[in-house]
């Protein structure tokens, strides 16, 4: 298959609207580029004189990092803003920002922002730069769902026919949103367990089985996905306190050993110990934690490299060639 | 002393006067001076004649909750502009919500926006002042300063009252003017962040929803306080099909509270939001399918006594931005009539009722006078066309905003002339806007 067979973009704006040809698409792109990550000279020539830019209007370190090195790797210039760094604190607004970045004629900005839709709300009024979604307040983060499932497809070998469970804060997780869309569109029994106030009945409506308790949740699960639990929850009356949340959601050892024997364990990160999961499971065999990070770099480096070339047909397998550098 | 008007060929409704059926009308010196069978003005000398054949000849419409902006948010809306847009629309009344800058709670506000609609001259402006001073929910705002000045009813509408005790005092305090608070009935710690229903749609959008018990409890909670009072509360824009049972009890139960609805929580759903469409955003915010259709049927049974608008005019950049930072609010006074048409061509409410929830309904409301289409009455009136059509355009809207959700539809049913105080203070022509 050819790169140009299925047209990717032109912007990432969420999983929802992806067909699941398009998503099995990536994971296949994504897959070649894990290599490049293993080489000594990690780096191909793919995308040189392309620009990418990475707008993360709200505070992040590991996906930041991780579209740099993406960009960086397809020898790409990568350019950083951050919040402070940007005119957003002078009082520009979001579209003025935009506007300007786009008049240096970018070809892809990946940007994050604390509010719901930001994204879809750039794309619409941008004429010549793909949008990547790198996290949209509590409405998508694309990318990490797609760097969830590669590890799972390397891991155990196929992506569908899983029981998939998230455990934690589903709600205003937008990872878990992604995740949610992502397992749901390829036909995997996708199951959220936390307290009620993490998981409104709603959710179902999307396809989610719902559990308020940890082992009938991991019943036979082939998947555990920990999400975060922040303590500003504490004030908006989420849950009383970490430590009672513990009491019934940490995932530890022996309630996987008991109830999810062949299960693994991801998580998004930042994770707290001792409070979602032990640290027994944080560094055990199931872990799959470093991985997703090492996926994320070869899935980010697929979907810049899919929207950057998306107007001129060219081989991948050229582009995988040593650089010669 | 201003040419006489007759308008010949319309068939005059006017449900307040119990008058339906092919009259002609004439204007004098500001007032309705007859209304007499057709041809009845025929040799009449030195008249301007308006032909309205095939048109409908009605009381000025009235809107209950509009928000002309002055003073404070100048950009976004004027009196005269709010007012222009209330005269193309055939709206001949408008009450303005005090949610200004400052906030209406003085006479001098008051006075200003009197005064404003005085120089404008394209609709009668009624004031609603504030309940609370600078509608913080916690003096109680000087309302016989307010009522003298001309305000003809309380609210601090979007920043609703939540202490309850404070909204007692208010509803006691208010009662021996006779006057309405106007409620927007929302619970501030449930709505919380909200920018949309809660409900599917904000879980796949990732947007924080306001859900539906936010605002019953407050209808709630409200209907227990005008009981306990004997004082009048009038519900803002009810969305839900909840709200609307909870009102329905209270009329059965005897207590004094009335009800509008927007053409938009009659005529939308959530689903609008899709996409992060900004224009739909609003507060209440749209509902479901169910609550549309409760809300249609309470509207056609009297249930929800009125129509209004809740006329919102916001610039371009507070809609131009992620949908959760967006402004609430829509456009309302240019599309309520065609809205209102849509709804009876549907077969959802009667031609009637339509009339009725725009004239006698909203006076009802507020205890004041409804504007009549008989001898005597002050000549506020509208001339409707059931069945031109209409691309609703920038162009046509003569609000200061553009910000609505039904941009370049079409539509069928619109207003072609308006007259207040006897003078015609908009015409459609014969071409399409």
């Amino acid at each position: 298959m050819s790169s140009t067979d299925l047209k990717i973009g032109p912007h990432l704006l969420g999983i929802r609207g992806l067909s699941r040809e398009q998503v099995e698409f990536i994971l296949a792109t994504a897959a070649q580029f894990v290599e490049v990550s293993e080489r000594p000279i990690k780096r191909v020539p793919t995308l040189r004189g392309k620009t990418v830019v990475n707008l993360f209007l709200e505070a992040s370190t590991r996906t930041r990092t991780s579209f740099e090195i993406a960009a960086k790797r397809l020898s790409a210039d990568a350019v950083n803003i951050g919040a402070k760094d940007s005119s957003v604190t002078k009082g520009e607004t979001l579209l003025d920002t935009v506007w300007t970045l786009q008049a240096m004629a970018p070809d892809v900005i990946v940007m994050r922002h604390p509010s719901s839709g930001a994204a879809h709300f750039i794309a619409q009024h941008l004429t010549r730069s793909a949008v990547v979604n790198a996290g949209d307040g509590l409405h998508e983060h694309p990318t990490q769902a797609l760097l969830d499932a590669l590890t799972i497809k390397q891991k155990l070998g196929k992506l569908t026919g899983l029981k998939i469970v998230l455990v934690g804060d589903v709600f205003r997780g937008r990872v878990a949103r992604s995740n949610i869309f992502l397992h749901t569109l390829l036909g995997n029994e996708v199951r959220a367990v936390a307290p009620p106030t993490f998981i409104p009945p709603d959710l179902a409506q999307l396809g989610v089985k719902l559990y308020h308790d940890l082992p009938s949740a991991l019943d036979g699960a082939d998947v555990v996905m920990s999400l975060r639990i922040k303590t500003e929850y504490l004030q908006d009356a989420f849950i009383p306190s970490t430590d009672e949340y513990c009491r019934r959601f940490c995932i530890t050892e022996p309630i996987l050993a008991k109830y999810a024997p062949e299960s693994i364990v991801l998580a998004p990160g930042p994770f707290n110990r001792g409070i979602e999961m032990s640290s027994e499971v944080v560094d055990g065999p199931r872990s799959q934690i470093s991985k997703q990070v090492n996926y994320g770099v070869a899935v980010r480096m697929a979907v810049i490299y899919l929207l950057a070339i998306r107007q001129g047909a060219m081989n991948l397998s050229e582009h995988l060639k040593e650089h010669s550098a | 002393m201003s040419k006489k008007i007759v308008l010949i060929g319309g068939r005059v409704c006017d449900p307040g006067s119990g008058v339906d059926g092919d009259f002609d009308v004439l204007i004098e010196d500001g007032k309705v001076a007859a209304v007499e069978k057709p041809g009845a003005f025929a040799g009449l000398q030195d008249v301007d004649v308006e032909n309205v054949a095939g048109l409908l000849v009605v009381p000025g419409l009235m809107d209950v909750h509009v928000h002309l902006r002055e003073p404070g948010f100048e950009w976004k809306e004027t009196v005269a502009t709010g007012s222009a847009a209330a005269a193309a629309g055939g709206f001949t009344t408008v009450c303005c919500m005090p949610n200004t800058k400052p906030v209406n709670d003085s006479g001098q506000t008051t006075r200003y926006i009197l005064e404003r609609a005085r120089e404008a001259g394209l609709a009668d402006v009624l004031p609603i002042g504030a309940i609370t001073k600078g509608s913080e929910g916690v003096e109680l705002a000087p309302m016989i300063e307010l009522f003298e000045a001309g305000c003809v009813a309380f609210s601090d509408d979007g920043l609703p009252v939540m202490d309850a005790n404070v909204m007692r005092r208010a509803l006691e305090y208010s009662s021996m003017l006779g006057t309405v608070l106007s409620v927007h009935e929302e619970d501030l710690n449930l709505s919380r962040g909200f920018a949309m229903n809660e409900g599917v749609t904000s879980l796949k959008l990732g947007l924080k929803g306001f859900p539906e018990a936010a605002e019953n409890v407050m209808i709630a909670r409200d209907i227990e306080l005008a009981r306990l009072t004997g004082a009048r509360v009038h519900f803002c824009h009810v969305s839900t099909a909840r709200g609307a049972l909870l009102v329905k009890r209270a009329k059965e139960d005897g207590i004094k509270v009335t009800a509008e609805v927007t053409p938009h929580h009659l005529t939308l759903t959530e689903t609008a939001c899709e996409d992060f469409n900004t224009l739909a955003k609003v507060s209440p915010p749209l509902r479901l399918d169910e609550d549309v259709h409760a809300l249609r049927e309470a509207l056609e049974s009297g249930v929800l006594d009125c129509i209004a608008s809740d006329h919102a005019p916001h610039d371009p950049d507070t809609k131009n931005c992620a949908f959760s930072e967006a402004s609430n609010g829509l456009l309302g006074l240019q599309t309520n009539v065609p809205l209102l048409f849509r709804l009876v061509q549907r077969g959802d409410i009667s031609l009637r009722r339509m009339i009725e929830s725009a004239t006698t309904a909203p006076a009802r409301c507020f205890g004041i006078e409804p504007n009549r289409i008989r001898k005597g009455s002050r000549a506020n009136i509208a001339v409707l066309d059931p069945n031109r059509k209409i691309l609703l355009t920038k162009e046509y809207l003569c609000s200061k905003s553009k910000n609505t959700p039904f941009l370049d539809q079409e539509f069928q049913g619109i207003a072609v002339k308006t007259f207040v105080g006897g003078r015609k203070v908009y015409d459609l022509g014969v071409t399409s806007a």
